[in-house]
């Protein structure tokens, strides 16, 4: 079969109920958004793993270079001051 | 790239395994590491999607409504399944339809324990209880496996197969208990489906020609002898248990390892059914190569069909 | 008739119509088109043998001597099972199948919808968990008939001559007797008359969009609501009655 006539892939994320974050959970190939998203149902949630489904082709998604992982990532870990557990709160002080 | 990069990428990636971090689809890997992955995930995809086929055969005679749905939704998982491996596959560049299309060419391999015929209602039960056993002592350690994609999938798969291998000892334990017929028939399948599935974690260690380098990249975890030993230890006082016999008249407990020692596993029959000449390789590829010719055409449509809806959009 | 025979009587032919469409799907499980169509498949299949477990319990109660739904699945002749000819017309192509399945699912859904209402509380419980089950299913089935009808033209051919062959066979949907009549003044079912025109507007619809045809000649086939079947029930049930016929009497 001529690869064009591949369905094209899709990541799937589910939101597994309400509150919660829709969070990758796998791909699969489907024809259009619709069926994609059909597909997912019954693909991904066979055991009520979830309650909203999103659909992204594959192919739309940028990822950040694992290679320059130090400079995107690093410079984050020096900034301590952003976490709460860097600064010194008096005895006494419950809720802060 | 230069030989010296390589030398210390490939240092690296080491050094990354071997503290337990897992690595990710767009992290730089050796090639042998890529191609060994690439070759173990589809080879355990083609086994579910493959593996569909034997039980497939028992749905539309299953005894009652319960157990027909019941072997439904086993089998639609391991569509499932295959489908998680097919995915984390293509993660390292493996094309979904090539990789299938290497199936069907008989390029690429699979369980050989689905090349057996299931002859019988029992052998659902054998299959469940043994076929599924096993691959879960296989499938548990991959959960660990150094390649994220591949141990996330397994995690799913582990999570879902619970219930495949408890279906298979509860058909086995009513048959066991059942008419003088019904044990015969549970016997007979266990007899059949024993040394197979033995056969399952691969040729002996001293045999296994990849098993030193996966232990290294942790892609495996415990060698084809440990984890067919696990399988017997666990299984024995199964079978035990249900007033079945296993069918090795050398199977005796062995006190100073603590474990079970088995008889000799007739190897030439593996490699036999591994090539090829298993009693139903050309039927369950020819099967899965007809549901794909069959569907091509369906394929096409739904393709042709967004296409022209793509158009009238963004005309 | 009595209220409580007609029920059996009406209980039956759902059930069967159930069982007998989730048995033609379930032959299709490993030999779909595509891994993701299979499971799609097969969750239909799934639920069409779940519904066709509760419906044939609840008929089952209410025989004269009472049966259990394994009983009415798997021991019945022929001639007792009373699901329409259009259920039990081989899966042939995927087309075939899809159009099968959309003809049946058009009259099911409504069918459901209005036993919402009914009187018999069983009854309706039974049609709320069902009819959820198939909206999806319909769904399922008109996209495909859709995107089939107006895919390629190979596609657009294949789906055209399922309709013919099957259309036929869609008017036994609608087949009413005296069960109908007995159960209709309970307020328990709805008549096939307010059903068919909920039909008519889904297919009428979707065949639109599908780009094909309703067939000229309009013969009609019916025979199943009475026993009567087509060749292929009795191999179907040959292979569905295996395991009950060859070991009686057992548990499994």
């Amino acid at each position: 079969m001529e690869k064009s006539k591949e369905w094209p892939l899709w990541e799937v994320f589910i939101r597994s109920k309400q509150g919660l974050n829709h969070k990758h959970v796998g791909s699969l190939r489907a024809s259009d958004a619709t069926m994609a998203i059909k597909n997912a149902r019954d693909v991904y949630t066979r055991r009520s793993e979830g309650i909203s489904i999103w659909v992204v082709p594959s192919n739309n998604i940028t990822a950040s270079d694992p290679n320059n992982e130090d400079s995107l990532f690093e410079p984050a870990q020096s900034k301590v001051y952003r976490h709460p557990t860097f600064y010194d709160v008096p005895d006494g002080i419950s809720h802060m | 790239m230069m030989e010296i990069d390589i030398k210390e990428l490939e240092k690296n990636f080491q050094k990354k395994i071997d503290k337990d971090i897992r690595i990710e689809p767009n992290d730089w890997m050796p090639d042998a590491y890529r191609k060994t992955l690439i070759r173990q995930i589809s080879q355990h995809a083609h086994s579910e999607v493959v593996g569909m086929l034997p039980e497939g055969n028992w749905i539309t005679r299953a005894p009652n409504l319960r157990r027909k749905a019941v072997l439904l939704a086993k089998v639609q998982d391991e569509a499932g399944h295959g489908l998680y491996l097919y995915s984390a596959a293509e993660t390292l560049g493996a094309d979904r339809e090539q990789t299938i299309d290497d199936l069907h060419s008989g390029k690429a391999k699979y369980s050989s324990i689905f090349n057996y015929p299931t002859l019988s209602w029992a052998d659902m039960g054998a299959i469940g209880w043994l076929v599924d056993g096993a691959a879960i002592m296989n499938q548990v350690p991959l959960c660990r496996c150094s390649y994220g994609p591949y141990a996330r999938a397994m995690v799913r798969v582990c999570k879902e197969e619970s219930f495949h291998q408890r279906q298979g000892f509860e058909i086995m334990t009513k048959l066991a208990a059942g008419t003088q017929a019904q044990k015969e028939m549970a016997q007979d399948a266990f007899n059949r489906f024993w040394w197979p599935a033995l056969m399952m974690f691969g040729p002996s260690d001293a045999d296994s020609s990849h098993t030193e380098q996966s232990m290294n990249w942790k892609i495996k975890r415990h060698t084809n002898d440990e984890l067919r030993q696990m399988f017997v230890d666990a299984t024995v006082p199964q079978a035990e248990l249900i007033g079945l016999t296993i069918p090795d008249k050398d199977l005796k407990w062995n006190e100073a390892k603590d474990g079970y020692d088995y008889g000799a596993i007739n190897w030439d029959e593996f490699w036999q059914v591994v090539g090829g000449n298993g009693p139903c390789n050309k039927e369950r590829v020819d099967a899965r190569r007809k549901a794909k010719d069959d569907g091509k055409w369906v394929v096409e449509a739904a393709m042709a069909f967004a296409q022209k809806r793509s158009a009238k959009k963004s005309a | 008739m009595t209220k409580q025979e007609a029920l059996y009587q009406y209980l039956l032919r759902m059930g069967d119509d159930s069982l007998i469409l989730g048995q033609r799907l379930s032959e299709l499980c490993g030999h779909g088109p595509i891994l993701e169509e299979d499971i799609a498949t097969t969750n239909i299949s799934l639920d069409l043998i779940g519904q066709a477990t509760l419906l044939l319990e609840y008929a089952g109660s209410l025989a004269d001597e009472p049966k259990s739904n394994d009983e009415l699945a798997f021991l019945r002749i022929e001639k007792e099972y009373t699901n329409t000819l259009l259920v039990e017309q081989p899966n042939g192509n995927f087309g075939d199948t899809m159009m099968r399945q959309f003809l049946f699912d058009a009259y099911r859904k409504p069918l459901l919808e209005h036993l919402l209402q009914s009187t018999d509380i069983r009854l309706s419980g039974i049609a709320e968990k069902a009819l959820k089950e198939t909206k999806y299913h319909l769904r399922h089935s008109s996209e495909w008939v859709i995107r089939l009808g107006d895919g390629t033209a190979e596609s657009h051919d294949k789906i055209q001559a399922a309709l013919d062959a099957l259309y036929r066979y869609a008017d036994e949907l609608f087949f009413e007797n005296e069960v109908d009549a007995v159960l209709l003044k309970k307020g328990i079912i709805p008549s096939a008359k307010i059903i068919f025109p909920f039909w008519k507007k889904t297919v009428t619809e979707v065949l639109e969009m599908a780009t094909i045809a309703i067939p000229k000649n309009n013969w009609k086939f019916q025979g199943g609501r009475e026993g009567r079947h087509s060749e292929h029930m009795g191999f179907l049930l040959a292979e569905m009655q295996y395991m009950q016929r060859t070991y009686p009497n057992m548990e499994w």
